[in-house]
C-alpha cells in the first residue's frame, strides 16, 4: 500500500540548484504544510534530468508531468491547481519548439533522443554472467539470421550501406574493411577484436564488455562468417580482469549454447574465440603492432601496406575492429542499415559512446547520435562546467586528438568535422577542461605520455616527441624563446610527415591544435613569464592579500618550507625565495587571503 | 545442456526466458518479486557495490520481501556510483544514486516496503534500441 498519493521530484543537478532549486522546494514544502497534504504528497530530489537548459526542472508522479523553468514563487501555484485541482498548469509545461503544442509528458520530449543506447543497450539492464538474461533480450538472434538466412556478401552489404565507421577513432568503413579481408583467399582467416583500450581518461570499451559481452561474441561469430574466418582472437589488455573474467564466463557458456564452436545452428559454420592478453603498451591498439603483439613478437607496428587484411596475423587475412565497432553489428542486422543510417549525420553514421570527464557536473559514460554538438553534450548531458568555473576546452582522441574551444561548441560531433579543427574522433575520450588548465601543461602532459608510450622503432617518433617534450618543458618553466616557439611547429609538423604508424603521426596533435587555439597562453609563458591558469609552478607566485590577512597564522604553521613570517594578529609574508609553491598555505586560509599570481 | 541447433529453437527459448524476465520484471499475483540490479562494472565494484548488493540482500530478507537482486553493467551515472534500479511489480523501474550501505536500507525499508520515493533519484535520460 502506497503511503503517498503523489510525489513532486525537484531537480537537485548542480544547474537546476545553481536556479534556486533549493527554493523550490522549500516553498514546495512549505504549500503543502499550509494545505495540511503532508500525508499524501511528499517532495524529492533527483539527480540530473539532463535537460539542463530548461531547468529548473520539476516532475509529478504518478501522472509524470513535466514542469520547466520552474521557480520558486510558481510553487503555491503548483500544489493549489495540480495537486488539489487536479489541472495541469499551462505556462510552466515543455513547448515543443517544432510543433509549438505543450508536451506535459517527458517520454515524447526531443531532448531524451540526446541519447540513444545502441552499442549499450544492454550494459545496465541485463546481467552479465548470465547467458539467459542476453537471449531474453534478442542476444543471438542475428547470428542464427546471418548464418540460417544470408550469403557472405549480404552481411558484408548490409554493415556497408549502414554506413558504419570504426569506432577505434579512425573513421575506416567497416563493411569495406570486411569486404577486403573477404575477397583475400586463404585456408585460414582470422577476426581480431581489439580490446586495447589505451587513451587516458577512456573506458567505452571497458563498460561494453563488462556489460554484455555476448553482443561482441555474437558480432566476432557473425564477422567471421562473412568474412569466411573460422577463428577469432580477442586482445584485451591485463588490466581489465573484469572485463576478461566476464568475457571467458561469456564464452565458455556461448559454447555450451552452441552459439560458439563447431556447426552453429546445425550448420557447417564452426567459430571459436580465443582470448589474448595485452601488458598495457599503448603502440598495441594499431593493429599491425597489436597483431605482432599476439604473434609474440615484440609490439612494434610494421608500414602499411600490406595491410591486415591481405596479411596479418601469422600472415594471413586478418579482420581488425574494435570493441564497440562489434556492439553496433548484431542491432544492424537485425533492424537493418536504413534503420542505423537515418541516425547521424551525412558521413558519420550511428552513435557514439564518450567518456565524459574532467570539470563536467555528471561525469559518465554516454552514447550519442553523431552530429550532437559540444554545447549539447557538457551542458546539457554533462551538466555544465564543475563548480560554475568558466569552460575553455574539450580534449577529444586522447594523446592523439586535439583541443576544441568555445567557439567550436556548436560544431556538430563526427569524423569528418573533428578532422577538420584540428582534433579527432579517437575512440572516445573526452576531457573537459576550465579556466585553471593551463593548456600548455596539458600538450606537455600528452607529450609525456607519448614518449613513455612510443615503442622506439622509428625516430621521428623517438626522437622526435622527446625534443617536443623538452621544448614544452621549457616553457612552462618560462624559459622558452620565441626560436622554440617556431621549432615546436616546425617538428610537430615534420613528426606528422615522417612517423611510422598512427601513433607517431598523431603524437604533435596536442601540440598543435594547443597552439592554434591558445596561442596567446604560449606567448604569454614566453614573454610575459606568466602562467594565468596558475599552472606552471615555476611562474607563479603565492601572494598574501593585505586587507584579508587577520594574522591567524595558521598558513605559517603549515608551510613546510618555513617561507611564511609574521606576527601574531598581524600581517604574514611570503618569502619568495624560500617558497617551494606547494600551495599547502592557500588550501589552509580560511579567509581567502592567499592568491596566485 | 543440449545445444541449440536452429533458429526456431532460439526463438523457443528467448520467448521462455522472456517470460521469465516479465515475470519478474512485471510480477503477477503468483509471484509479486520485486527486482533490484546493482551497477556493477569495475567502477560500481571500485565505490562499494558489493557491500551494497550484500546489505540489499540481507534487508529484502529481513523485511521478509520476495525479491531478485541481481548485478549488471554499467548505467552510465559514473559521479552517482554505487547506482541500482529497482523495479517494484506494477511500477516503472527507478534508478537510485550514491546508494551507500545506509541508502541501500532507506531503498529497502521506504519505498521498496512502503512506496515512498527517497532523495536522490536519477532520471533516465536516454533511450534504448531494442
Amino acid at each position: 500500500m502506497d503511503k503517498f498519493k503523489y510525489h513532486i521530484l525537484v531537480c537537485g543537478g548542480t544547474g537546476c540548484r545553481a536556479a534556486e532549486g533549493e527554493m523550490i522546494v522549500e516553498n514546495l514544502k512549505k504549500s503543502i504544510e499550509v494545505k495540511n497534504l503532508e500525508n499524501d504528497v511528499k517532495v524529492v530530489t533527483t539527480g540530473c534530468f539532463g535537460f539542463c537548459e530548461k531547468g529548473p526542472i520539476v516532475k509529478i508522479v504518478p501522472d509524470n508531468t513535466f514542469y520547466v523553468q520552474v521557480k520558486p514563487s510558481d510553487a503555491a501555484e503548483l500544489i493549489e491547481e495540480h495537486i488539489i485541482k487536479g489541472r495541469k498548469v499551462d505556462r510552466l509545461l515543455y513547448k515543443d519548439p517544432k510543433k509549438a503544442e505543450l508536451i506535459s509528458d517527458s517520454k515524447h520530449m526531443g531532448f531524451y533522443q540526446k541519447q540513444i543506447r545502441i552499442a549499450l543497450k544492454n550494459c545496465g539492464f541485463i546481467d552479465p554472467e548470465n547467458i539467459q538474461e542476453s537471449i531474453a533480450v534478442g542476444g543471438y538472434d542475428a547470428l542464427a539470421k546471418v548464418i540460417g538466412t544470408m550469403t557472405q556478401m549480404e552481411v558484408i552489404n548490409i554493415i556497408k550501406d549502414s554506413g558504419l565507421r570504426g569506432r577505434g577513432g579512425g573513421g575506416f568503413p567497416t563493411g569495406l574493411k570486411w569486404e577486403l579481408t573477404y575477397k583475400n583467399n586463404s585456408d585460414q582467416k582470422y577476426v581480431v577484436c581489439n580490446a586495447d583500450e589505451g587513451d587516458p581518461g577512456a573506458f567505452m570499451d571497458r563498460s561494453i564488455l563488462e556489460g554484455d559481452p555476448h553482443t561482441v561474441i555474437e558480432a566476432m561469430a557473425i564477422c567471421g562468417y562473412a568474412i569466411g574466418a573460422t577463428k577469432g582472437l580477442v586482445y584485451i589488455r591485463a588490466e581489465y580482469p573484469l572485463a576478461i573474467k566476464r568475457l571467458k564466463l561469456a564464452i565458455d557458456q556461448a559454447k555450451e549454447y552452441g552459439f560458439l564452436g563447431n556447426d552453429i545452428f546445425g550448420t557447417e559454420f564452426s567459430f571459436d574465440i580465443e582470448l589474448r592478453y595485452g601488458a598495457g603498451a599503448f603502440v598495441c591498439g594499431e593493429e599491425t603492432a597489436l597483431i605482432h603483439s599476439m604473434e609474440g613478437l615484440r609490439g612494434e607496428p610494421t608500414l602499411k601496406p600490406p595491410f591486415p587484411a591481405e596479411s596479418g596475423y601469422m600472415g594471413k587475412p586478418t579482420n581488425v575492429n574494435n570493441v564497440e565497432t562489434f556492439a553496433n553489428i548484431p542491432v544492424i542486422i537485425n533492424k537493418g542499415s536504413k534503420w542505423f543510417s537515418s541516425i547521424g549525420t551525412e558521413k558519420s553514421k550511428g552513435t557514439k559512446v564518450f567518456a565524459l570527464a574532467g570539470k563536467v557536473n555528471n561525469v559518465g559514460l554516454i552514447e550519442v547520435p553523431m552530429g550532437i554538438t559540444l554545447r549539447e553534450v557538457i551542458y546539457e548531458i554533462g551538466g555544465g562546467v564543475k563548480n560554475g568555473k568558466k569552460f575553455k576546452a574539450v580534449q577529444t582522441g586522447g594523446p592523439s586528438g586535439g583541443c576544441l574551444t568555445e567557439k567550436h561548441l556548436d560544431t556538430p560531433i563526427d569524423y569528418d568535422n573533428l578532422i577538420a579543427v584540428g582534433s579527432m574522433m579517437g575512440s572516445g575520450g573526452m576531457i573537459v577542461m576550465d579556466e585553471d588548465d593551463c593548456m600548455v601543461s596539458v600538450a606537455k602532459f600528452y607529450l609525456e605520455f607519448t614518449v613513455e608510450e612510443s615503442c622506439g622503432k622509428c625516430a621521428p617518433c623517438r626522437i622526435g616527441n622527446k625534443r617536443l617534450h623538452e621544448l614544452l618543458d621549457k616553457i612552462c618553466h618560462g624559459k622558452g624563446t620565441d626560436e622554440d616557439l617556431y621549432n615546436l611547429k616546425n617538428l610537430s609538423q615534420v613528426i606528422k610527415d615522417t612517423a611510422l604508424c598512427g601513433l607517431g603521426q598523431t603524437s604533435p596533435n596536442p601540440v598543435l591544435s594547443t597552439m592554434d587555439n591558445f596561442w596567446n597562453e604560449y606567448v604569454e609563458h614566453v614573454h610575459e613569464h606568466k602562467c594565468t591558469a596558475g599552472q606552471c609552478r615555476a611562474l607563479i607566485t603565492y601572494n598574501i592579500i593585505e586587507d584579508k590577512c587577520v594574522g591567524c597564522t595558521a598558513c605559517a604553521r603549515v608551510c613546510p618550507a618555513d617561507a611564511i613570517f609574521g606576527e601574531v594578529k598581524k600581517l604574514h609574508t611570503i618569502d619568495q625565495e624560500t617558497c617551494i609553491k606547494c600551495g599547502a598555505c592557500l588550501e589552509k586560509c580560511k579567509f581567502g587571503a592567499i592568491y596566485i599570481k | 545442456m543440449t545445444k541449440v541447433k536452429s533458429l526456431e529453437d532460439l526463438k523457443k527459448m528467448r520467448e521462455e526466458l522472456k517470460a521469465k524476465l516479465t515475470l519478474r520484471q512485471n510480477g503477477d499475483n503468483v509471484e509479486e518479486l520485486v527486482q533490484v540490479k546493482v551497477s556493477m562494472a569495475t567502477c560500481g565494484i571500485a565505490s562499494g557495490a558489493k557491500e551494497v548488493m550484500d546489505v540489499i540482500i540481507a534487508e529484502l530478507d529481513s523485511h521478509a520481501i520476495d525479491g531478485v537482486v541481481t548485478q549488471t553493467g554499467c548505467m552510465g551515472y559514473c559521479y552517482a556510483e554505487p547506482t541500482i534500479e529497482v523495479t517494484v511489480p506494477g511500477k516503472d523501474p527507478v534508478v537510485f544514486s550514491y546508494v551507500d550501505e545506509r541508502r541501500a536500507r532507506e531503498i529497502v525499508s521506504k519505498y521498496i516496503k512502503a512506496g515512498e520515493l527517497v532523495d536522490g533519484i536519477l532520471p533516465v535520460n536516454y533511450e534504448k534500441v531494442d
